[in-house]
């Protein structure tokens, strides 16, 4: 039930019960439209190909009314859904691993990629890509994954001295993040020139020729993590005011702290595993939410969701349209597209 | 959180840092494919013969040692005053976007005019991060109160990951260039001789003074714009003035050496454990720290794999990161 719509903030209260739940209306018509940008996004990349097929008979053809001819249930929903989901669900995990470790941190630059969880899934899937090159390319996410989760328990284990710091955790993340990438530059500069080429598209990260296969692993992360995330997310308000203010707020510092990270870490792993690292949506996601809806968590997180969604979404599909034959890695398009939107932001927000 | 104290601590640090650097440089010239000795380095300066050895010495190991402590000095001053200027701990060189402009600029020198020079990628190198650092900083600068650190530095993050984004889309769609320059853009100073080092001398140094000289007024800056207003700064200049100081010195170490990446960013953190957070004691022992750094990584680079080279991004990275790890692990209290 709505208990008060005050007019200047725009905020709203639903309160069933003994929980209440306050939200942000400015967040929740941003969310709405990005979602619609989403959808929008991925009806058009369905659509868009060899075989094209209207916008009307996608949504058909999706909810299983038969549409057009015969082809039309194989070419959507076994080849270019699956897909077109993947670039979907891998945007909104960024956008909400991001957001937290920005949040964590208090620091504009932190993101996935920075604290080496991107580092060592790059580093197992290059490795497997360069020295095996029979390697079949379905086993890829799992041994991605498998580095990313190295990576992240090595983090936690040094990180971790009777309580965490940020600082601590983000140094040394930096520093395993180096020794990762440094061993995939060698790789890179000492590989057989085809298959670095093939790392090179992993490493940029690509939802070329995703099925069903990468979708249904990468679900039971999303379900699980980003419920919690958002529950979690009002903590994370608590915590960017500081430790002492955290504190004196009632917060449990370290457990709320290392559900956070648990999250974003779980997240992007599961994320980079499946469509390779992918870089600058983490970054950028949660730069162009806040400037959409404000620094409230609450808000901030499903918009930054919604944003990093959106953003692989356009991102895939232009690649795919604009060179015609060759396609572009939708990772090399995310920050094409996303650069010059951010800096138009910032830009028009210069005098706040 | 810092570990010498006193002003003589200090002094003597930098004096124990020069020995050490000293000692790095001698391995430098020793160490290599060709079996030198110490005597032999040492005559070859007091009593030239002309003889093989002396010219390896004189033409290539000495020119690659000092082209290496001068890249790592430059790198590590330049880190420092970004991460000031920032007041970001995350800041480096390249948030400025000096490593992504100069690569985009010398592939794109590679795909479209087929250049395969090193003293040509150098200018093509030295042109790309000076123009970059320049829209960064202008677009960090955008509205009232100019400069701030959160406009500059998300600014610079974005405009490098675009820059980046073109870079790779230009590797990926043509082998033939990934192939040849993917090793430059690992970072090395293979091959580098003695003119192009006299060419990069001049800049590196003058952006090596300029920021000595503004230790104190960035030590200040730190403490916020307000602050450094409040006592009489002109908070304009000084960043400007560092901000010029960064580009020189990243500018001609990434034209001279490639994007080596790791070293802007560690070493003032390396610094900051044992000198605390003035920036007058932070810049010199950068300046020190980063050529050691970079001359034992290069050292090590050659003989890890011999008879092959492994590139000095990547040997940097894997000698300073386990000590960067040590120190944050146990020195980071909060």
């Amino acid at each position: 039930m709505i208990r008060a719509i005050r007019g200047q903030e725009r905020k709203m209260t639903l309160r069933t019960g003994g929980t209440s739940f306050r939200m942000d209306l400015r967040a929740v018509s941003m969310v709405l439209i990005l979602g619609l940008v989403s959808v929008a996004g991925i009806i058009a990349n369905v659509g868009y190909g060899e075989y094209p097929i209207a916008p009307l008979d996608v949504l058909r053809t999706v909810f299983g009314v038969e549409a057009g001819d015969g082809n039309y249930d194989f070419i959507v929903n076994t080849l270019r859904l699956p897909r077109a989901l993947v670039a979907f669900l891998v945007g909104l995990a960024l956008g909400i691993s991001g957001a937290i470790l920005q949040g964590l941190t208090r620091n504009p630059l932190a993101a996935p990629d920075i604290v080496g969880i991107n580092a060592g899934a790059g580093l197992a899937a290059v490795t497997c890509i360069v020295l095996l090159p029979s390697f079949p390319s379905s086993l890829l996410p799992p041994v991605a994954f498998g580095g990313a989760f190295a990576v992240a328990v090595l983090l936690y284990l040094l990180a971790w001295r009777g309580s965490s710091s940020p600082l601590r955790l983000i140094l040394i993340g930096i520093g395993l993040g180096a020794i990762a990438t440094a061993l995939t530059t060698t790789m890179i500069v000492f590989g057989e020139i085809f298959e670095v080429t093939k790392a090179l598209v992993w490493l940029t990260g690509s939802v070329y020729g995703r099925t069903w296969e990468q979708v249904w692993p990468l679900l039971p992360w999303l379900v699980v993590f980003v419920p919690l995330s958002f529950a979690l997310s009002r903590n994370l308000n608590a915590l960017n005011l500081g430790e002492e203010v955290a504190r004196s707020l009632g917060s449990r510092i370290e457990v709320e702290r290392g559900m956070l990270l648990l999250c974003s870490v779980a997240l992007a792993a599961a994320a980079v595993a499946t469509a390779g690292t992918i870089g600058f949506v983490g970054l950028i996601a949660p730069h162009i939410a806040r400037r959409l809806v404000g620094p409230s968590h609450g808000g901030l997180l499903p918009t930054s969701a919604m944003t990093g969604g959106a953003l692989v979404v356009l991102a895939d599909l232009v690649g795919r349209v604009s060179f015609g034959a060759v396609e572009i890695p939708c990772g090399i398009v995310t920050a094409a597209i996303g650069a010059p939107f951010f800096l138009y932001l910032l830009y028009r927000n210069r005098n706040k | 959180m810092r570990f010498l104290r006193s002003r003589y601590a200090l002094l003597l640090g930098l004096l124990i840092g020069s020995g050490a650097l000293f000692l790095c440089l001698l391995a430098s010239v020793r160490f290599g494919a060709a079996q030198i000795g110490t005597l032999e380095v040492i005559e070859a300066f007091t009593d030239y013969d002309g003889s093989e050895e002396d010219l390896i010495i004189r033409t290539l190991r000495v020119p690659r040692a000092l082209i290496a402590a001068l890249v790592g000095a430059a790198l590590g001053v330049a880190g420092a005053l970004m991460q000031g200027l920032t007041r970001n701990p995350l800041a480096d060189p390249g948030i400025l976007g000096i490593e992504a402009g100069a690569a985009l600029a010398v592939v794109g020198a590679v795909f479209f005019l087929g250049i395969s020079s090193l003293s040509t990628y150098a200018l093509f190198a030295f042109v790309g991060a000076g123009t970059t650092a320049v829209v960064v900083y202008g677009l960090g600068s955008l509205g009232r109160g100019g400069m701030s650190p959160m406009k500059i530095t998300i600014a610079g993050a974005a405009m490098a990951a675009f820059l980046g984004s073109m870079t790779t889309a230009m590797l990926i769609l043509n082998q033939r260039t990934l192939d040849e320059i993917r090793f430059w853009l690992a970072g090395s100073v293979a091959g580098r001789d003695l003119g192009l080092l006299l060419q990069v001398l001049p800049y590196i140094l003058v952006g090596l003074l300029l920021a000595l000289a503004l230790g104190r007024q960035v030590t200040t800056l730190t403490l916020g714009d307000d602050v450094a207003t409040g006592l009489g700064q002109q908070t304009v200049w000084v960043k400007v003035g560092a901000a010029v100081s960064v580009v020189l010195l990243a500018g001609s170490a990434v034209a001279v050496a490639g994007p080596v990446g790791f070293v802007g960013l560690v070493v003032p953190h390396l610094v900051r454990f044992f000198v605390g957070v003035d920036y007058r004691w932070i810049l010199p022992y950068s300046i020190l720290v980063g050529a050691i750094l970079l001359v034992s990584a290069d050292v090590a680079a050659r003989l890890v794999l011999r008879p092959q080279e492994l590139p000095l991004g990547v040997m940097t990275a894997l000698v300073g990161a386990p000590f960067f790890i040590y120190l944050a692990r146990w020195r980071v209290k909060r």
